[in-house]
């Protein structure tokens, strides 16, 4: 490739991203940008979420910014972030050579499988506040998992029919280990050196601590008690004004994406709680499943959609 | 004999399902093989992460024929008669049927039919598809274009390809076709995934091996097994250390690469100050690789052993060097709660305990560590240990879980509250008994000796059983999801170490307590709802709120009064009773383990309140040390001679025999016999007596002596007195003294039990 040094993604924490969407763009992929909400995992974008469920055929990937709560460290803990970046894959039906792109996509970034140690370790998938599973592996790089690679077998408690297989690439950890630095904050970001040098540091540290105080001391509860529940019963109010009307011809459901808008919504409020300590253990389990009640929900409504594969 | 290869090649298999899923195969193929009359000379399953493969040697080309004679209708039958046998028979025309007479029907037509045995191919061909489609992974799915329509493959990970050919080893083998979903079967695999990647044509068994051992694939899981570990060895002893041998990680490790090479990696001495138990964890869990020690001293080295599944151009220079990134970045997270862990005691942990259910109806850990505490300080002074060291430590004892530590590292439970402990200065009985208080884990785990160990051990496992019997949630069949069978056999092996626990008081009096911290929890759950709202409505400075927290407080107390309201009351001694007896099961199963004889655990545990266990178990040595003897045997004879007039006369009087017999008819009327027996029972020195004195003092040689005193004089009874005598009143004071054997022996236990 004809990229300059500093786009090189052993040297700069973008040319990691761009490398990887022109790769993914090469195999057919839709290149997204990141959804503008907050989440906790690149999973939650519609791109995946909904476009699992249905029949149609769909190949996306996108870098998706994820928003942790729990995991901030106040920038003291140079492996842990509240907010990080997740490169996000999916292909709709699994190509039978999935795990060839993958390592394709590992080449591509400059990982030579004939001298690094490259294997496929069981872990099975789960997200139990979207109603999803799958199976398949962490994606070790000598000893350092580098990728979550999944065969999504249910979401929002739909079976996948298709399967889809879903990769996630950990970007700052691939990214310290392509660039050779113990600390995340050191990672270079834009390739550059000298004074034109910008770490990862340089644009997050500042966030990371402001958002620790944020989610751990500050973060308002009764707010965001409030926006949960608001959340809830705005996902529940668009999914019934969007559901058909029985006597109508078409009978498809016209409002599932904003409905699910406010179910990722819910979600994030809960984290957020979460980290704040004010969801008793007993608690947990009743929010997630109420999370999850809304996602299944979202999913039936997706299901009756264009996208979700009903004739329009 | 013609041999058949199969092999099913995938992605990566789980490492742990490996093992299993190639015996499974191998079962179901020859399974179906033998059920179809096929027999062979041997089979041998392989599993790599990438294939499971099957060799079956020694198959049959096709199946037996088989000859059948089907009789027909006479000749000169109506044509329709003959068109029947015709179709029936299969034959085109009656000419083909052979004629058959015999005396009384005459001449009748036979056929022969003749089946061919099937070819094995085709068996084959039938029998595997199927059982590719209901192969038992423990987890299975669907994948790919395929996964459009219901009913698709499953497998445990997506299916590529299948090698399936039979044939002698002189010629050249068949391919035995078939297609499952999709996926047909033929001669082609593939070699290591990067060291050999391009496709191979197999022919047998014979040359599948060798073709995928020169691609760097060996298929035998046991062989990788021992090239890792000698390999291991042998780098370990290059460095003068020695492996940290562990089979659960060999087996794992095994399968996870196809071409073990196992390379050796360091990191920095400074990390030796982490407890070794902690660096072994974490390389293990995180890296599944080994670690070395010192022969010398024993201690941890700083280097690891990491089993790649490449053959690296660099000879593996980068894969180490990644590995030791990714060690030194686990190392110093471990360091780093080793560090911070100590910052915090362990008693200031206690609160945060509170946030960890235990179980949803038994209340938090926190509540459980009170109950622990409680239980443990009242057990202390029985088992011989100070009660306020074993308060102590029962109230430190999970501490440790809300660690960061045992947060990342469950399996660490106990140790790092003992390394905490000492460090913070606890006794060190209290440090020993964090740790111990989990043992015995199984039932070769070591048993705990230090005191203060013993009394929390068996605070926890009688906290736990109590519990859950208290909401009803006992072992059925083979569903023990709380391991509440261990924890009984844990307390039994306990209490045989040498300790007299009174059980059921112990129970008993713990019931209240769990029973006060459920009720509690039941409360908690039905008032949620309203206390939530109220704490809410009550930080908006709502006067309302203040008055419906009252009113929520009022019926918690109110439903702590119900909780202690005599039916739980009653509740409560039905379910002490109910895990007392489970106790006593558990113990006859540890005890018939241990070889004892049932029929003398059964003799003990019929008698009334037998809840010791140290106890039940020295009885029923002596019993058995006691019928070894001839006076044992004797008075086992003559108890039985006494039961059985007993039972034949009191039938036959439609009464029981149970008063203390008149000594005063005895002595008056008696032959010397029945006064010298009466004596021997009812005498300064009698049995009755001795054997219960004795059994008051936990004496069971000198209560079974005490008992042995009666043979004589029961023989001499037996031997010269007549039961039945004329005079009424004589016979029924007879029969009452032949009871009073009975009684006497029961002191000791229940001979009627007794076998042989």
């Amino acid at each position: 490739m004809s990229e300059p040094a500093h786009m090189n993604p052993a040297r700069s924490f973008q040319g990691l991203i761009l490398t990887l969407q022109r790769y993914w763009a090469e195999q057919g992929c839709v290149i997204l940008q990141p959804y503008d909400m907050e989440v906790g995992a690149g999973t939650f974008h519609p791109a995946t979420t909904l476009r699992a469920l249905g029949p149609k055929s769909w190949r996306a990937a996108y870098v998706q910014p994820s928003r942790r709560p729990k995991d901030g460290r106040y920038g003291e803990n140079p492996n842990r972030l509240q907010h990080y970046y997740q490169f996000q894959v999916i292909l709709k039906p699994n190509p039978p050579n999935l795990q060839e792109l993958y390592l394709g996509s590992l080449k591509a970034i400059g990982i030579d499988t004939a001298l690094h140690d490259i294997r496929f370790v069981e872990d099975d998938w789960e997200s139990p506040t979207l109603g999803a599973w799958g199976l398949g592996w962490e994606c070790w790089c000598d000893g350092m998992e580098v990728s979550q690679f999944t065969y999504f077998q249910q979401v929002a408690g739909f079976e996948c029919s298709p399967v889809a297989g879903e990769l996630t690439y950990g970007l700052e950890r691939l990214a310290m280990y392509l660039q050779g630095v113990e600390s995340i904050y050191d990672l270079n970001f834009n390739g550059l050196d000298g004074v034109e040098k910008v770490t990862y540091g340089d644009v997050f540290l500042q966030a990371e601590q402001e958002y620790s105080r944020h989610n751990f001391e500050h973060a308002d509860t009764e707010m965001l008690f409030r926006h949960f529940r608001d959340a809830e019963a705005a996902c529940r109010k668009y999914l019934e004004a969007g559901e058909p009307k029985p006597d109508a011809n078409d009978q498809r459901h016209l409002m599932a994406l904003p409905a699910y808008d406010q179910c990722i919504k819910a979600s994030h409020m809960f984290n957020l709680l979460d980290a704040r300590g004010v969801i008793s253990v007993t608690e947990r389990q009743s929010y997630i499943l109420r999370v999850r009640e809304l996602a299944k929900a979202c999913g039936a409504a997706w299901l009756k959609t264009e996208g979700g594969g009903v004739a329009a | 004999m013609p041999d058949l290869l199969l092999e099913l090649f995938s992605e990566e298999i789980p490492a742990r399902m490996q093992r299993r899923a190639a015996e499974d195969l191998k079962k179901l193929v020859t399974d179906a093989l033998v059920e179809r009359g096929f027999l062979y000379e041997g089979a041998k399953a392989f599993a790599t992460p990438r294939r499971l493969a099957l060799h079956i040697a020694g198959l049959p080309v096709k199946g037996q024929d088989v000859r059948e004679e089907r009789k027909g209708p006479r000749v000169g039958s109506p044509e329709a008669a003959i068109q029947g046998f015709l179709k029936g028979a299969g034959l085109a025309s009656i000419d083909q049927a052979k004629i058959e007479s015999d005396p009384k029907k005459g001449e009748f037509y036979v056929a022969v039919i003749e089946k061919p045995g099937r070819s094995t191919p085709d068996v084959l061909a039938e029998i595997l598809p199927n059982i590719v489609k209901n192969f038992p992974w423990p987890k299975s799915m669907r994948w790919g274009a395929a996964s459009r329509e219901p009913g698709s493959l499953r497998w445990v990970r997506p299916l590529h390809s299948i090698v399936c050919t039979f044939g002698p080893e002189t010629e050249d083998p068949e391919v035995v076709r078939f297609d499952v979903d999709g996926i047909g079967s033929g001669d082609v695999t593939k070699g290591h995934r990067f060291l050999a990647p391009d496709e191979i044509r197999v022919k047998r068994f014979d040359d599948y091996a060798p073709a995928l051992e020169r691609a760097k694939v060996v298929i035998d899981t046991d062989r990788r097994k021992d090239m890792i570990l000698h390999d291991a060895k042998d780098l370990a002893f290059a460095q003068g250390l020695e492996l940290v041998e562990d089979e659960g990680l060999l087996e794992e490790v095994a399968g996870l690469v196809e071409w073990p090479v196992v390379l050796m990696g360091s990191f920095d001495e400074a990390f030796l100050d982490i407890p070794p138990e902690v660096i072994r964890t974490t390389i293990r869990a995180n890296q599944k690789c080994f670690v070395l020690r010192d022969p010398a001293t024993g201690k941890l080295a700083n280097k690891f052993l990491l089993t790649s599944n490449l053959i690296a151009s660099d000879g593996g220079k980068t894969i180490v060097g990644g590995n030791e990134r990714v060690v030194r970045a686990r190392l110093s997270d471990a360091n780093f709660f080793w560090k911070t862990d100590q910052q915090v005691k362990l008693e200031d942990r206690l609160e945060k305990l509170k946030s960890i259910v235990f179980h949803e109806k038994l209340g938090t850990q926190y509540e459980r560590v009170e109950r622990i505490a409680a239980l443990a300080k009242e057990l202390a002074p029985i088992v011989g240990a100070d009660p306020e060291l074993a308060e102590r430590a029962a109230r430190l004892a999970k501490a440790d879980l809300v660690t960061e530590m045992v947060g990342e590292f469950p399996e660490l439970q106990g140790l790092m509250g003992r390394y905490y402990a000492t460090l913070q200065g606890e006794h060190a009985s209290v440090a020993a008994a964090i740790e111990e208080h989990y043992k015995p884990l199984g039932p070769s785990d070591r048993v705990p000796t230090d005191l203060v160990s013993v009394a929390v051990a068996l605070a926890d496992k009688i906290d736990t059983l109590v519990g859950f019997w208290a909401i009803d949630e006992k072992p059925t069949g083979s569903k023990d999801p709380y391991a509440l069978r261990r924890a009984a056999l844990g307390v039994i092996r306990l209490a045989l170490a040498g300790h007299n626990l009174k059980l059921s008081d112990i129970i008993w009096r713990h019931f209240a307590r769990v029973r006060e911290d459920a009720a509690q929890m039941q409360a908690i759950a039905h008032l949620a709802p309203v206390a939530e709202r109220a704490v809410q409505l009550s930080a908006q400075g709502s006067d309302l709120a203040v008055k419906l927290l009252a009113i929520v407080r009022e019926h918690h107390q109110d439903s702590l009064i119900e909780a202690t309201s005599l039916e739980q009351a009653f509740y409560d001694y039905q379910a002490t009773s109910d895990l007392l007896s489970f106790f006593a099961d558990r113990l006859k199963v540890y005890l018939r383990d241990q070889g004892a004889r049932h029929d003398l655990i059964d003799a003990v545990f019929a008698l009334e309140g037998q809840d010791d266990l140290l106890m039940i178990v020295r009885r029923v040595e002596a019993l058995g040390r006691f019928l070894d003897t001839e006076d044992g045997k004797n008075l086992l004879a003559g108890y039985r001679r006494a039961a059985n007039i007993l039972r034949i006369e009191e039938k036959k009087d439609g009464r029981a025999y149970n008063e203390v017999p008149d000594l005063q008819i005895v002595n008056d009327q008696g032959q010397i016999e029945e006064k010298i027996l009466a004596v021997a029972l009812y005498g300064e020195d009698g049995s009755r007596e001795g054997a219960r004195k004795a059994i008051d003092s936990e004496d069971f040689e000198g209560a079974m002596r005490a008992l042995s005193r009666l043979r004589q004089p029961v023989d001499a009874f037996f031997d010269k007195v007549t039961v039945n005598a004329e005079d009424p009143a004589l016979r029924a004071n007879r029969l009452r003294l032949l009871n009073s054997i009975r009684e006497a022996t029961r002191t000791v236990a229940d001979f009627s039990r007794i076998e042989g």
